[in-house]
C-alpha cells in the first residue's frame, strides 16, 4: 500500500486538489454537495477524459496533437448531419464514419511527423487549420445543421443504473487503455519511442508505424469526443472543439505524464481530468468572472506541477 | 559568398525566396497596385506577427518554447490602451512600463522554467492563462484609446518607406552582431544546441535561458504595443491566434524547434510569408469561404516542403536526428 502511494503520488495531488475544490464549493454553498451534483460532474468529465485519453496516447511519443479541436468539430458535424440525413444507411452510419474520419486525420497527422518529421507542433497545427477551412467551405461560415441521433444522446446524456453512459465508455475506453499500455508490445513501444526513438529503432521497432497508430488513436479518441459532445448539444457548432484542446493536455500533464514522453499513467490522466472539470465547474458555481477565472487555472496547474517536481526531487534525494 | 550563405542557411535563403515570390504576386494582384498605401497597410500586419516572432525565436533559440507570447502580447496591448494617452511624459512613461511589464512577464515564464524545472512548453501554457486572465481585467471587452501623434508616428511612412518596415530591419541590424559575436548571443544557440555541452563549457545556463525568456517577453510586449499603434485600442482576446501564428512563422523562417539554430532574419521571413499568404488570398479571386481552407493549405504545404529534405538522406537513422 505504501509503495503504492508513492508510485502514485504525483495523479493523487490533482484527485486531493478535486477534494479540496469540493469542499470549498460546499462551504460556500452547502447544497453544493450532492449526489447528483457529482454525477453530473462525472459526465462533463467524461468528455475531456476521452479527449485526454488521445492526447495523453500522443504525448507519450514526446508528440503533440494540436488538431484536437477541429477534429472534434469535424467529427460533430460529420455525425449530426449523417444523423439527420433522411436515409436510414446514412443514418447508421453516422458514429462509424465520424470515427473514421477521426482516424483519417490521426493519420494525416502520422505521415507529417513520422515521415516528413516535421514537429507535431507546428505539422498538427496546420492540419487544424485546414479542417477550419473545410468546416467553413462545408457550412458556409453558419452553424452546421444537423441533429444528434437518438443513440449519440443516449450516449452522452443517458444513465445506465444511475451511472451516466459517457463515464461507462470513458471506463471503457480507459481499461482498454491501459490493458493495452501494459499487455500489447504495442503500447510498450510507446513507451520506449517516448525514452528515445533512437534507441527504439536501433532494437528494432517499426517506429514509423507506430507513430502512425499512436495518432489514428488520438484522432478516433478525439472523434469520439466530438461525438459525445454533439449528443449532449443535440448539435455540431462551429469551434465547439476549441476549449477542450487545454484542458485536455492539461489534464495528461498534471496527471503526472512527462511533456517530454515515455513516462506517465493512465490514472494520472483520469485525476487530471477530473481536476480540470472540478476546477472549471467550482469557478463558475463561486461566480468568479473570466479573468480571475483564467489566472486561478493558470495558478493551480502551475501549483501542481511545482509540488511534484518538489516531491520528485525529495525522492531522488532520499534514493541516494 | 552567397553560396556559402545558401549552404549554411538553406531553410532560410529558401523562405526568403518563397518570400519573394509571395510578395511580388501580392502586389501584382493588389487592385490598386504597388503604392506606399498599400505597401504600409501590408507592413503594419507584417510587423505585429514579425515582432511575434521574434518573441518566440528567443524563447525557442534555447530550445524553449513560450505558449504564452499572445498572451505577453494581449497583457501589453491592453494596458497600453490604458496609460499609453495624454502628454508626452505620460506617453513615454506609459509605453515604458509596458515594456516593462512584459519583459517581467517573460522572467517570470523563464525563472518558473529555469528553478521551477517544468517544461516550457507546459509552464507557458499555464502562465499564458495568468496573464490572459490580467489582460481580461484590464479590459473586459475591447477598447480604450491610444496616443493617436504616437500610432501615426509609427505607422505611417518616411519617405516611401513604411516606419513598421524600417523598425523592423533597424531592430535586426541591431542584434545582428549581439546574437552573433557577443557571448551571450553564442551563449543562447549553445544553450539551445545542447545544454549539458555548454554547461560544462562554462556557459552560465540558467542566466541565458532568464536573458532569453525575458527578451521574448520584451519583444511580445513590443508586438502588442505595435497592435495597438494599428487598432488603437486594446483587446484581451488576441492571443491564442498570435501564439500559434508564431509557431508557424519561426518554421517556416527555418529556426529548429529543437533549438540552437535558425536567426531572428529567419522569424521575421516566416511572419512575412504568413501575412502576405493572408494578403493574397484576400485578392485571390478564391470565393471567400473557401480561403481558410487554402490558407491551410498552403502552410502545410510550406511547412512540407521546409522539411522535405528528409526524404533525401541516406538512412532512417539520419532522419532521427533531426
Amino acid at each position: 500500500m505504501n509503495s503504492w502511494l508513492k508510485e502514485n503520488a504525483e495523479p493523487l495531488l490533482p484527485l486531493g486538489g478535486s477534494a479540496l475544490l469540493v469542499l470549498v464549493g460546499t462551504w460556500f454553498f452547502p447544497s453544493f454537495l450532492s449526489a447528483n451534483y457529482l454525477v453530473q460532474q462525472l459526465q462533463i468529465a467524461s468528455f475531456l477524459g476521452v479527449m485526454a485519453t488521445g492526447a495523453m496516447i500522443v504525448i507519450l511519443l514526446g508528440q503533440i496533437d494540436l488538431s484536437i479541436p477541429w477534429t472534434v468539430a469535424g467529427a460533430a458535424i460529420i455525425a449530426t448531419s449523417l444523423a439527420a440525413a433522411d436515409h436510414a444507411i446514412l443514418n447508421v452510419l453516422a458514429i462509424p464514419a465520424a470515427l473514421l474520419f477521426g482516424a483519417l486525420i490521426g493519420i494525416v497527422n502520422g505521415v507529417g511527423v513520422a515521415v516528413f518529421r516535421i514537429p507535431a507542433m507546428v505539422w498538427t497545427l496546420a492540419v487544424n487549420a485546414m479542417l477550419l477551412g473545410l468546416a467553413v467551405i462545408n457550412t458556409g461560415g453558419f452553424n452546421p445543421k444537423g441533429e444528434a441521433s437518438a443513440l449519440m444522446i443516449e450516449l452522452a446524456t443517458g444513465r445506465t443504473l444511475g451511472i451516466p453512459n459517457a463515464a461507462l465508455l470513458w471506463l471503457t475506453l480507459g481499461a482498454a487503455t491501459v490493458s493495452f499500455f501494459r499487455r500489447t508490445a504495442f503500447g510498450r513501444y510507446l513507451f520506449a519511442i517516448g525514452h528515445s526513438e533512437k534507441a527504439a529503432y536501433l532494437s528494432g521497432v517499426d517506429t514509423r508505424q507506430v507513430v502512425f497508430a499512436a495518432f489514428a488513436i488520438a484522432g478516433v479518441c478525439s472523434a469520439l469526443g466530438g461525438i459525445l459532445l454533439a449528443g449532449y448539444a443535440n448539435q455540431a457548432y462551429q469551434s465547439m472543439g476549441d476549449p477542450f484542446l487545454l484542458p485536455a493536455i492539461a489534464a495528461v500533464v498534471i496527471g503526472g505524464t512527462s511533456i517530454l514522453g515515455g513516462r506517465g499513467t493512465y490514472f494520472g490522466t483520469v485525476s487530471g481530468a477530473i481536476f480540470a472539470t472540478f476546477l472549471t465547474s467550482v469557478l463558475s458555481v463561486l461566480q468568479v468572472g473570466e479573468a480571475w477565472r483564467q489566472i486561478l487555472f493558470g495558478s493551480f496547474i502551475l501549483a501542481i506541477l511545482l509540488l511534484q517536481n518538489i516531491r520528485q526531487r525529495q525522492a531522488h534525494s532520499t534514493d541516494e | 559568398m552567397l553560396r556559402k550563405y545558401y549552404a549554411n542557411n538553406k531553410r532560410e535563403a529558401l523562405a526568403i525566396l518563397f518570400f519573394a515570390v509571395a510578395f511580388v504576386a501580392y502586389l501584382a494582384t493588389h487592385p490598386r497596385g504597388p503604392s506606399t498605401y498599400v505597401l504600409t497597410i501590408w507592413a503594419n500586419q507584417a510587423t505585429i506577427l514579425a515582432l511575434a516572432a521574434m518573441a518566440q525565436f528567443f524563447a525557442v533559440v534555447v530550445r524553449g518554447l513560450d505558449l504564452s507570447v499572445g498572451a505577453v502580447m494581449a497583457l501589453a496591448n491592453t494596458l497600453a490602451s490604458h496609460i499609453v494617452i495624454g502628454t508626452s511624459g505620460e506617453i513615454a512613461g506609459g509605453s515604458l512600463l509596458v515594456l516593462g511589464v512584459a519583459a517581467l512577464c517573460g522572467l517570470f515564464n523563464g525563472l518558473i522554467i529555469v528553478y521551477g524545472r517544468i517544461q516550457p512548453i507546459v509552464a507557458t501554457l499555464a502562465t499564458g492563462a495568468i496573464y490572459t486572465g490580467f489582460a481580461l481585467m484590464l479590459r473586459p471587452s475591447p477598447g480604450g484609446d491610444i496616443d493617436a501623434d504616437l500610432a501615426d508616428m509609427m505607422t505611417y511612412d518616411i519617405g516611401g518607406v513604411p516606419t513598421a518596415l524600417v523598425l523592423v530591419v533597424g531592430l535586426l541590424l541591431l542584434l545582428r552582431l549581439p546574437m552573433r559575436r557577443t557571448g551571450l548571443g553564442l551563449s543562447m544557440y549553445a544553450v539551445g544546441s545542447n545544454e549539458n555541452g555548454a554547461l560544462l563549457s562554462g556557459v552560465a545556463v540558467a542566466k541565458t535561458k532568464l536573458v532569453a525568456y525575458t527578451l521574448a517577453g520584451l519583444f511580445a510586449g513590443l508586438a502588442g504595443s505595435f497592435l495597438g499603434f494599428v487598432t488603437f485600442s486594446g483587446d484581451a482576446n488576441i492571443g491564442p491566434s498570435y501564439t500559434l501564428n508564431t509557431l508557424a512563422a519561426v518554421v517556416l523562417g527555418g529556426v529548429l524547434l529543437r533549438g540552437g539554430a535558425g536567426t531572428l532574419l529567419g522569424a521575421t521571413i516566416g511572419a512575412f510569408i504568413l501575412r502576405t499568404i493572408s494578403a493574397l488570398m484576400f485578392f485571390s479571386g478564391l470565393p471567400p469561404l473557401a480561403q481558410p481552407f487554402f490558407e491551410g493549405l498552403i502552410l502545410a504545404t510550406a511547412i512540407a516542403v521546409g522539411g522535405a529534405d528528409v526524404l533525401r538522406m541516406r538512412n532512417h537513422l539520419e532522419r532521427l536526428e533531426r
